[in-house]
């Protein structure tokens, strides 16, 4: 049945994945390329990153963060999802590029695992680095088996080495010579990320997460300042170069509902209780 | 003889009003509608249908109230319009069918709207369902993109002429501007939904969540149909693109009434879809749509000023919206152009710098060109600023479609019967015209619609 979620599995404390059935999305879904949901009624509109496809379902993972995500992850196997629109967006630009370094951070390892897998297919070295706060949050390692090499980093050491994503990506780029880059996680990595790219002068690809409405580029809300020009992540992204963001206004429009989503929060949880099924 | 006065609608008391979203003008009861309706001349030759874009015959409906058969009434409205409860309510009626009234030179034009509204509404109320008459049904089978006014007109006139209709839509509810634009203070949407099941009653099936160009490839409708429609509107907004856009607290019109109209942010937290409500608002464009953004923010809680570089004469929102936001307490800064936005250490949005202007020779479209004046430079506080300065097109779809030629603006190019270069393909309302009005986006699905029955049946 439509949008029902027919296999849901934690992968760490507030990560949870889902399969959603929606053949018309699976089918057309292309790395890069992102849903929305709207998971009741009175829901907002959240878009998620589309990880990956398999005959009539597609999967996505989620990380709680705030009251549609905390939502989101409480529905279990079985259950639908509201509405389901998409994919949406722009696909990554896959080809033959040669070497590619390739860089998840968090939750963003969901959206990387795709991509990997496609550039992979068309024939190119790829390089991951895979990143999070510690060991439990590195997600999906299995999935990049086909690397050429594989890093992990985390914040706390807990596994592979104690640094930060771009840390080691700028070590890697001291000995080696990449074609291009990916790099998907939270924003401040995606902007650490694109300032070593750009010290190294390597073209390197970044997923905005922009607060959006639609998705299909009606309401301006995810506008974001590349280079000069205006740009709508829902279509004309939502991969840009990450060395043409304008990173401060973005990271600005990040925070435009913060009061709005605490007060949403807390009156969730007082709700709910305790978010026993994180 | 005198010509008497135009009969008032009932209209909810300001103070009242303005403290919620429910609907302003409550119209007339039957007494008043009976009433204005004795009023119309009935003319021979009834210029008002000339001003009418979907030709309804209006000394007909009039009639028939006037001897109180209101069904006979709306049988007549509905063989011309399938959505006459929402065009007696936004139908520049002032330069259609009123403006060709022949009364409209004693200034007392008859109320047509107002008449075709109450008709609607009466049926509705009395649950008075349509005759359906389908002529024959064949097996051909038509998609219509986006459910917005020019695609459920063309739906529905497809389907009464027999035709299998399938409409695909990106949001979560059919309406197009008709839900995510005007605001229930105008347009409560529960007319809408009455209307789109009614099309439903016609047979028409309607896919929601379905952005066609990404879930749906345009040659996979054109292989699976005989037929195809697009009224997919022109949805992107357009910004000025002065310094500090990215500001928080700038909107565009489309995203702010969108929040409040389609995802209800005004209930927010009971919605989980939260707005800016903002203290001081500031509306930018003369339209209606700037007049329905800057009544939904004055609705809202917040001080309200609309800022248009030309005089209130030049503006192009209905007479009626612009004295109701006035009446409302809503100010306008006009002959005034904004040219930065200025942001505090956080990145919000907190006062607009303008220049006044002055009104210079007429342009190509007959207005008279906003010219600025030099040092006149000054700041208006503000901690919202809203756009409504028009839209553009959604070229997304359309780079999709190959073969589909676009005019210079970046619009469908068709013939005057809405067919584009590929002969299959038609298309009407905004995506053609760019911005216009609901009832000429219903009047080009209607128009388009017979075309396509001419291209089915030979």
């Amino acid at each position: 049945m439509l949008n029902q979620i027919v296999e849901k599995k934690k992968l760490a404390y507030g990560v949870h994945l889902f399969w959603i059935e929606n053949p018309i999305i699976s089918q057309k879904a292309k790395p890069g390329q992102f849903v929305i949901f709207r998971v009741h009624e009175h829901g907002e509109r959240i878009p998620l990153t589309i990880s990956g496809t398999d005959k009539d379902k597609f999967r996505v993972i989620v990380r709680a963060v705030g009251k549609s995500t905390y939502e989101l992850c409480k529905l279990s196997k079985g259950e639908y999802i509201k509405d389901v629109v998409g994919p949406l967006g722009t696909p990554s630009e896959i080809k033959k590029y040669g070497k590619v370094l390739i860089i998840g951070g968090g939750v963003g390892i969901a959206a990387i695992a795709p991509i990997a897998k496609e550039l992979i297919k068309q024939g190119n070295k790829v390089d991951v680095i895979l990143g999070a706060r510690s060991k439990e949050y590195i997600i999906l390692e299995n999935e990049f088996k086909e690397a050429t090499n594989i890093f992990i980093v985390t914040d706390d050491g807990s596994k592979g080495e104690k640094a930060f994503p771009h840390q080691l990506m700028e070590k890697l780029l001291q000995k080696n010579k990449y074609d291009v880059a990916w790099a998907i996680g939270p924003a401040l990595m995606m902007k650490s990320c694109s300032e070593i790219a750009k010290k190294y002068n390597l073209k390197i690809f970044v997923s905005l997460n922009s607060i959006m409405v639609d998705g299909t580029g009606m309401c301006g809300g995810c506008r974001v300042r590349i280079k000069d020009e205006l740009k709508y992540t829902c279509v004309d992204g939502p991969e840009f170069d990450g060395r043409d963001v304008n990173w401060k206004s973005f990271l600005t429009r990040l925070s435009q509902y913060r009061e709005e989503e605490k007060i949403a929060f807390e009156n969730y949880l007082k709700k709910v209780g305790e978010p026993t099924w994180l | 003889m005198a010509v008497k006065d135009r009969i008032k609608p009932i209209v909810r008391e300001l103070n009242e009003r303005i403290k919620d979203f429910n609907e302003v003008s409550l119209g007339y009861t039957w007494e008043l509608a009976v009433e204005e309706a004795k009023r119309c001349l009935q003319c021979k030759i009834p210029t008002c249908v000339q001003g009418c874009p979907v030709g309804i015959d209006i000394p007909g409906f009039i009639k028939e109230i006037v001897q109180g058969n209101f069904q006979n009434s709306y049988k007549i409205l509905k063989k011309y319009n399938s959505l006459p409860a929402v065009c007696g309510r936004v139908c520049p009626q002032e330069i259609q069918c009123e403006g060709s009234c022949i009364l409209n030179k004693t200034g007392k034009p008859i109320a047509i709207g107002l008449l075709e509204r109450f008709v609607a509404d009466w049926a509705s109320e009395n649950a008075i369902e349509e005759k359906i008459t389908i002529e024959k049904t064949t097996n051909k089978k038509v998609a219509v993109i986006g459910a917005g006014p020019a695609g459920l007109t063309n739906a529905s006139e497809l389907a009464k002429y027999g035709f299998k209709v399938d409409i695909y839509e990106a949001f979560s509810e059919p309406g197009g501007v008709l839900i995510y634009g005007i605001p229930e203070f105008r347009l409560p949407k529960s007319i809408v939904k009455r209307e789109v099941d009614f099309l439903k009653k016609l047979g028409v099936n309607i896919t929601l969540d379905i952005p066609v160009g990404y879930a749906i490839e345009p040659e996979e409708l054109i292989e699976k149909y005989d037929a195809i429609f697009i009224g997919v509107g022109a949805g992107t907004p357009k910004f000025m693109n002065i310094a500090g856009t990215e500001l928080n607290g700038v909107y565009s019109a489309n995203e702010f009434l969108t929040r409040i109209n389609l995802m209800k942010a005004f209930k927010f937290p009971e919605y989980d879809t939260p707005v800016k409500i903002g203290k001081k608002v500031v509306v930018i464009g003369g339209g209606n749509t700037a007049m329905d953004a800057a009544r939904s923010a004055f609705r809202l809680g917040a001080e309200v000023t609309i800022v248009y570089r030309r005089s209130e004469k030049e503006m192009p929102a209905r007479k009626a919206e612009i004295h109701h936001s006035k009446e409302e307490g809503i100010k306008f800064q006009l002959l005034t152009q904004p040219i930065e936005y200025v942001g505090d250490e956080n990145g919000k949005l907190k006062a607009i710098k303008c220049v006044k202007m002055k009104l210079g020779e007429p342009d190509t479209g007959g207005r008279r060109r906003p010219l600025p004046i030099e040092n006149s430079e000054f700041f208006i506080e503000a901690d919202i600023a809203i756009e409504a300065i028009g839209t553009n097109s959604n070229k997304l779809l359309l780079s999709k479609f190959k073969g589909l030629e676009l005019n210079k603006w970046g619009y469908i190019k068709t013939d005057e019967f809405g067919q584009t270069s590929i002969p299959k393909v038609f298309a009407g309302g905004d995506i053609v015209t760019g911005s216009a009005t609901v009832i000429l986006a219903m009047g080009a699905g209607k128009k388009a619609a017979k075309k396509m029955k001419e291209f089915l049946e030979t």
